[in-house]
């Protein structure tokens, strides 16, 4: 499904250039749901834009079905099957949530109770949002949701999800678990989340632990997360609201 | 009328035939169609400038559609339209003005509306301006309009054009009397070398009069545009006025936001925000599939709607 082969990432900082991902190699397998965990400033939120193609590696590759999407652009790659739910969702001012769900499932004909039915899957009473503007009139949480039912929308083959769970109160993080539940339950796809949630980590086929660019750890569920467990990767709720 | 003009009517005024309620159609300078109802009565002036339009008080939930169109090159023309609103009525008014410029000489249309809207009246009033035509000659409207608003009226102004007229300079100026209300949405999107002024002068006169006036325009290509809106506050009264711009491409645009508080019980703010589209919202809509392009015409008609 998915192959990164020797994938680095250099930004310049003053006359040196720092590398944010190096040399990293990972596969994600056809339908798996995979967490990526680890230290903030590990680099795990720039490859989820390296895969989407926001942002371009300086070496290495990308493959998507065994084709190499290194070079294509980020609209190709969303028509090829890649979606990218971001960390802080962008808001439209005019641009109304029946637009968005109807662009991301790109079906303008799409009808209001069928786009309704994505609200109502994270959790939102569709009547009340359909209509609304994606604008600062909603919440981080509201918005976060708007953000997740467009993935939910495309239904593509594989779906990257960058710290779902940043910025949304613990009423509205409970609410997510859920859908990513639901999401893992029915999607024919692949779905992979950048996350530092135990309760996110827990429903995860596989766990892949990332520090300074490079991966630290990478296993099924059940061997790596007892041993992240009270680290930075794998905080509860609890200790995120805190913090 | 022929089929340009038929065309033209479509995009000012939506209209596909004969409209329900009354309706005055100008083509060309002459009038071309006329309905009236049994509370609404439109008579030409006179002196053959324009019309009158008298709405009887208590008037409720119905229209008054009164388009413009101009598809003959050369032609210039200036309209004075008075509407006399009566009290409690409840009315939408539907104006506008559609040119067609196939030649190569400039084609003109000025007006000048005037509102005496009643006692506790409420109007809607739409007015869509719409350019087309491969010609040479330049596409001009240049709208004036004034309103007078008695106690406790409600009126509701929605100003649009969207693509085609080359220079536009439109100046609507508002007096409100005790508990009137005024709310104005202008929407505007210029390209090529089109040139827009729009000046809105609101003077809030009476107690607990409020206005909103808000802007929302984008202008791209090499076009210019300039939004003035003053407010004055002469009363215990409530004013906001906000200009959102999208500028892209050579455009140029200046917001000048002016309130004025001639009362300490006077409430006003003012917003102008003008920017270019932000490269997130594109690559948001990338990541759904649109090319760059599409992305930003979306982003444009979204925030237009």
């Amino acid at each position: 499904m998915l192959t990164i082969e020797n994938l680095s990432f250099q930004v310049p900082e003053g006359s040196r250039e720092k590398e944010i991902i190096k040399h990293l190699n990972l596969t994600i397998g056809d339908n798996k749901f995979v967490v990526i965990t680890g230290p903030n400033g590990g680099g795990k939120s720039t490859l989820a834009k390296l895969i989407a193609g926001i942002e371009k590696p300086t070496s290495g590759r990308i493959l998507f079905n065994g084709e190499d999407i290194t070079d294509k652009s980020i609209t190709e790659r969303a028509r090829m099957g890649i979606s990218f739910a971001f960390q802080q969702p962008v808001r439209f001012k005019g641009v109304q949530v029946l637009d968005l769900i109807r662009l991301a499932a790109g079906s303008q004909n799409m009808s209001a109770s069928e786009a309704c039915q994505y609200l109502s899957e994270v959790g939102l009473c569709a009547r009340d949002y359909i209509n609304r503007e994606v604008n600062a009139s909603l919440s981080g949480g509201e918005l976060k949701r708007i953000e997740i039912a467009t993935i939910l929308a495309r239904s593509t083959r594989l779906s990257v999800f960058d710290e779902p769970e940043a910025g949304i109160d613990l009423w509205s993080f409970n609410n997510l678990i859920q859908v990513f539940e639901r999401m893992r339950e029915k999607t024919q796809g692949s779905i992979l989340i950048i996350s530092h949630q135990e309760r996110i980590l827990n429903i995860a086929d596989e766990i892949v632990v990332i520090a300074d660019g490079e991966i630290r750890k990478q296993g099924k569920k059940e061997e790596i997360l007892p041993e992240i467990v009270g680290t930075p990767a794998a905080v509860n709720v609890c200790q995120s609201q805190r913090a | 009328m022929d089929q340009i003009q038929k065309t033209l009517l479509e995009e000012v005024a939506g209209l596909h035939e004969v409209p329900a309620g009354a309706y005055n159609i100008r083509a060309n300078g002459k009038m071309a169609a006329r309905g009236t109802t049994a509370h609404i009565d439109i008579v030409s002036k006179e002196d053959g400038t324009g019309i009158d339009i008298h709405i009887k008080a208590g008037t409720k939930k119905e229209s008054v559609h009164i388009p413009v169109v101009l598809s003959e090159s050369g032609l210039t023309e200036m309209v004075y339209n008075d509407f006399y609103i009566g009290d409690d009525a409840d009315v939408t008014i539907i104006a506008g003005c559609g040119i067609h410029n196939g030649g190569d000489k400039d084609s003109k249309h000025d007006g000048l509306h005037r509102f005496f809207v009643g006692k506790n009246a409420k109007v809607r009033y739409v007015e869509k301006h719409y350019g087309v035509g491969d010609g040479r000659g330049k596409r001009i409207m240049n709208p004036a309009t004034e309103v007078n608003m008695e106690e406790n009226s409600y009126m509701e102004m929605e100003m649009v054009q969207i693509r085609g007229v080359d220079s536009t300079f439109r100046s609507t100026k508002a007096d409100l009397e005790a508990g009137a209300k005024l709310v104005i949405r202008e929407r505007l999107l210029t390209h090529g070398s089109q040139a827009a002024k729009s000046e809105y002068i609101v003077n809030l006169n009476g107690e607990d009069s409020s206005a909103n006036v808000v802007s929302r325009s984008v202008a791209k290509e090499d076009s210019y545009q300039l939004f003035i809106s003053k407010i004055n506050g002469n009363a215990k009264c409530a004013g906001h006025t906000e200009c959102d711009a999208i500028i892209m491409d050579n455009a140029k645009i200046s917001a000048v936001p002016e309130i004025t508080a001639n009362s300490t019980e006077a409430a006003l703010i003012h917003e102008a925000a003008i920017g270019k589209i932000a490269g997130e919202q594109i690559i948001k809509l990338m990541t759904l599939g649109l090319t760059e392009e599409e992305a930003e015409a979306q982003i444009v008609n979204g925030f237009l709607k």
